[in-house]
C-alpha cells in the first residue's frame, strides 16, 4: 500500500478516526441571509454549502409559468476555492446542472407547489467547501431553506451518501473516500420511510446494495433529528421574540373580531 | 445593501440527537388546552377524523400534519398552522405598498411581496379631471404618466382573481404614487393590524405601513397641504418629483428607517408606540442614522423598548 491512505483500518477506523457507521459533525445556521425568503447554511464535516430560497414569487420567465402549480427553478453555483485546487467551473458545467436538476427532482414531489399557481420558487445552492457528500449537503441544505422560507413540504428531505469499502458499508463519505470506494446517496422521507432520491456514479455489487440503502435510510433518521431540532429552534426563538412585543391585538381571533362589526 | 444576521446561531457545547419522536404527540387533552405549540413540517397534530385540517396542514392515512414551521392554531375543529416567516397573504380591504414592475393593456402589474404580482387596473385608479369621469382611449395610451415602471404606490385590496392573485385600487385620495421618502422592507408578520396604517411621528415623518411587510418612511406633509376631493391635482398626485426636504428631516426619515430595520432583524413586530419609544431612546442615547445598525447598538435598543412597553 505504501503512501496510500487505508479507507479502513484493522481497527476498524477510517481515515478520519470515525468508525463505519459514524456520520461527520453537522452544524446548520438558519440565519438570515440578505434579502432571501428562508436560507441555510449546512456543514457536513469539512464540506460547506448555502443555500438561499426566494419565492414563491412571480414567474419572471412567461415560458416557464403553470397554471396549476408553481414552478422550482435550481440554480448550483460552485465556489472556486470550494475544493483542494482551484478551479473555475462555468455556470454552464454539465455536472453542475446534473446536480441542480437532480435537487430540483428530489424536491418537486415534496414541496406543495399545488398551492401557488403561477408562481415561482427559486433555490440558489452556493457550494462553499467540498470533501465530498455534496449532494447530500445540497440536499439537506434546501430542505432547511425550505422550511425556513415558510414553504409548505410535506415532509423534511434527509440525504446521507453509502459506500462500501470490499464488505463493509460505511457512511457519511468524505473526498478521499468517495474517489475509492463505490458510494451511494438516498433522500429520504423520514416521516413515512418514502425515499425521493437514490443516484449513483459508480458501480456498486448488487448484492452489496440492499444494506448500504437501509444503512442510509437509518442514517437519514439521524439527520431528521438535526434538521428537526435546528428548525424548532429557530421557530421558537422568532416565536420567542415576537412575544416579547406588545401584546397581539387581532391575533388568531382576527375572524371573531370582525363577525362583530 | 444592509443585512442583519439575526439570531446568529451561538456554538453548542454538547452534541446529542434527542430522542423526542414522542414530544410532540399531543394527546387530546394537551391539544384542547390550546397555547402556541410549535411545530414543523411532517409532524402529526391531530387526528383528522376528530378535526379539520387548515391552511399549513395535510392529510395523510387520517392524521393532521403540519406542512410549515410555526405555530399550531385552533378554532373550534379547524386546525391552522401559522408559518412564522411566510410570503404575505393578502386579504380584501388590506393597506399594501407595492412597486409597479410591468405596465400592460389596461393594467399595471405591481410587485406587493406576495406569491404572485398583484394587478392595478386603468379603472381602479382616479385620474386627472374629476373623481367620476369616464376612461376613454387616451388614457389607455398615456398610462406610464400615471405610473410607471420602478414607481412606489400605496393601495388597497380590492378582491382577487380566481387564481389567487390580487386586485388593488387606488381610488381614493390617500392612495397613490409615494415620494419624498425610502422604502423599507421587513417580514410581512410583523406588520400588525392597527386602526391606522398612516402613522404620524412628531419628529416630522411620516409612515405607511403596508401590510405586505413594505414600509414607507417618508417627510410629513400636512392635512392642509394633501389634495382635496375638488382640487384633485393630477401634476401633483403622479409627481415624480421630491418636495425640498431639509437636512434635518433627511436625518428623521433615516433614524426611523433604521430603527424599523433594527426592530425587524430582531422579529419584534412594529406598533406605533413601540417606534415612538425607540425614537426617543435614539435621541436620549443621542445615536445617529448610522450608529443604529452596528449590533451592540441595536440590540440595546431592542433590549430597551421591549422591556420598557
Amino acid at each position: 500500500m505504501g503512501s496510500r491512505v487505508e479507507i479502513l483500518n484493522d481497527g476498524g477506523f477510517r481515515s478520519d478516526g470515525r468508525r463505519q457507521y459514524e456520520l461527520r459533525d453537522m452544524t446548520i445556521d438558519l440565519s438570515q441571509q440578505g434579502v432571501a425568503d428562508g436560507s441555510a447554511i449546512i456543514t457536513h464535516g469539512l464540506t460547506q454549502v448555502l443555500v438561499s430560497v426566494f419565492g414563491p414569487r412571480e414567474a419572471k420567465m412567461r415560458s416557464q409559468t403553470m397554471h396549476d402549480r408553481a414552478n422550482i427553478n435550481v440554480e448550483v453555483g460552485v465556489a472556486a476555492f470550494s475544493t483542494g485546487e482551484r478551479r473555475k467551473r462555468s455556470r454552464g458545467d454539465k455536472r453542475i446542472l446534473e446536480m441542480a436538476a437532480t435537487i430540483k427532482s428530489t424536491f418537486e414531489p415534496v414541496v406543495q407547489t399545488s398551492l401557488y399557481p403561477r408562481s415561482q420558487i427559486d433555490i440558489f445552492v452556493q457550494v462553499l467547501q467540498q470533501d465530498g457528500g455534496l449532494l447530500q449537503a445540497c440536499i439537506n441544505g434546501t430542505t432547511l431553506a425550505l422550511a425556513n422560507a415558510g414553504i409548505p413540504l410535506l415532509d423534511f428531505v434527509c440525504a446521507v451518501t453509502g459506500g462500501v469499502h470490499s464488505t463493509s458499508p460505511m457512511l457519511d463519505l468524505t473526498l478521499l473516500e468517495e474517489n475509492d470506494i463505490p458510494h451511494v446517496t438516498v433522500a429520504v422521507m423520514p416521516k413515512t420511510g418514502k425515499v425521493t432520491l437514490v443516484t449513483m456514479e459508480t458501480r456498486l455489487h448488487v448484492e452489496r446494495f440492499e444494506e448500504i440503502f437501509r444503512l442510509a435510510c437509518e442514517a437519514g433518521k439521524v439527520i431528521h433529528a438535526e434538521i428537526k431540532g435546528a428548525v424548532r429552534e429557530r421557530t421558537s426563538r422568532l416565536v420567542g421574540a415576537m412575544g416579547s412585543g406588545p401584546p397581539r391585538t387581532g391575533g388568531g381571533g382576527d375572524d371573531d373580531a370582525m363577525d362583530e362589526y | 445593501m444592509i443585512s442583519f444576521a439575526s439570531f446568529p446561531v451561538q456554538p453548542e457545547p454538547t452534541r446529542h440527537f434527542p430522542d423526542d419522536e414522542d414530544a410532540m404527540d399531543l394527546d387530546d387533552g394537551d391539544f384542547e388546552a390550546g397555547g402556541s405549540k410549535i411545530t414543523w413540517p411532517g409532524e402529526t397534530i391531530t387526528s383528522s377524523q376528530a378535526y379539520m385540517r387548515g391552511h399549513g396542514t395535510y392529510v395523510e392515512s387520517e392524521q393532521v400534519i403540519a406542512s410549515v414551521a410555526g405555530t399550531v392554531e385552533r378554532v373550534n375543529k379547524l386546525v391552522t398552522v401559522r408559518a412564522i416567516r411566510t410570503k404575505y397573504n393578502p386579504e380584501v380591504g388590506d393597506l399594501v405598498v407595492g412597486r409597479i414592475t410591468e405596465v400592460q393593456p389596461r393594467r399595471w402589474k405591481v410587485d406587493a411581496n406576495s406569491r404572485q404580482d398583484a394587478v392595478l387596473m386603468l379603472s381602479s385608479v382616479n385620474l386627472p379631471g374629476g373623481v367620476q369621469r369616464r376612461k376613454l382611449e387616451s388614457d389607455e395610451l398615456q398610462m406610464r404618466n400615471f405610473f410607471e415602471e420602478g414607481d412606489l404606490l400605496v393601495a388597497e385590496v380590492q378582491a382577487f382573481f380566481s387564481d389567487g392573485a390580487m386586485s388593488l385600487h387606488t381610488r381614493s385620495l390617500k392612495y397613490g404614487k409615494l415620494r419624498n421618502g425610502q422604502l423599507v422592507t421587513i417580514p410581512p408578520l410583523l406588520v400588525r393590524r392597527l386602526k391606522s396604517h398612516f402613522l404620524t411621528l412628531p419628529c416630522g415623518v411620516d409612515l405607511i405601513l403596508g401590510l405586505n411587510g413594505y414600509i414607507w418612511v417618508s417627510k410629513h406633509v400636512k392635512e392642509s397641504e394633501q389634495e382635496g376631493e375638488e382640487g384633485f391635482d393630477a401634476e401633483a398626485v403622479y409627481s415624480n418629483r421630491n418636495d425640498f426636504i431639509d437636512d434635518s428631516t433627511r436625518t428623521a426619515i433615516s433614524r426611523v428607517a433604521n430603527i424599523i430595520r433594527v426592530l425587524a432583524s430582531h422579529f419584534v413586530p412594529l406598533t406605533d408606540t413601540l417606534l415612538l419609544e425607540a425614537y426617543e431612546w435614539t435621541v436620549e442615547n443621542d445615536t445617529d442614522a448610522k450608529g443604529l445598525l452596528s449590533e451592540d447598538v441595536g440590540d440595546a435598543l431592542v433590549a430597551t423598548i421591549t422591556a420598557r412597553v
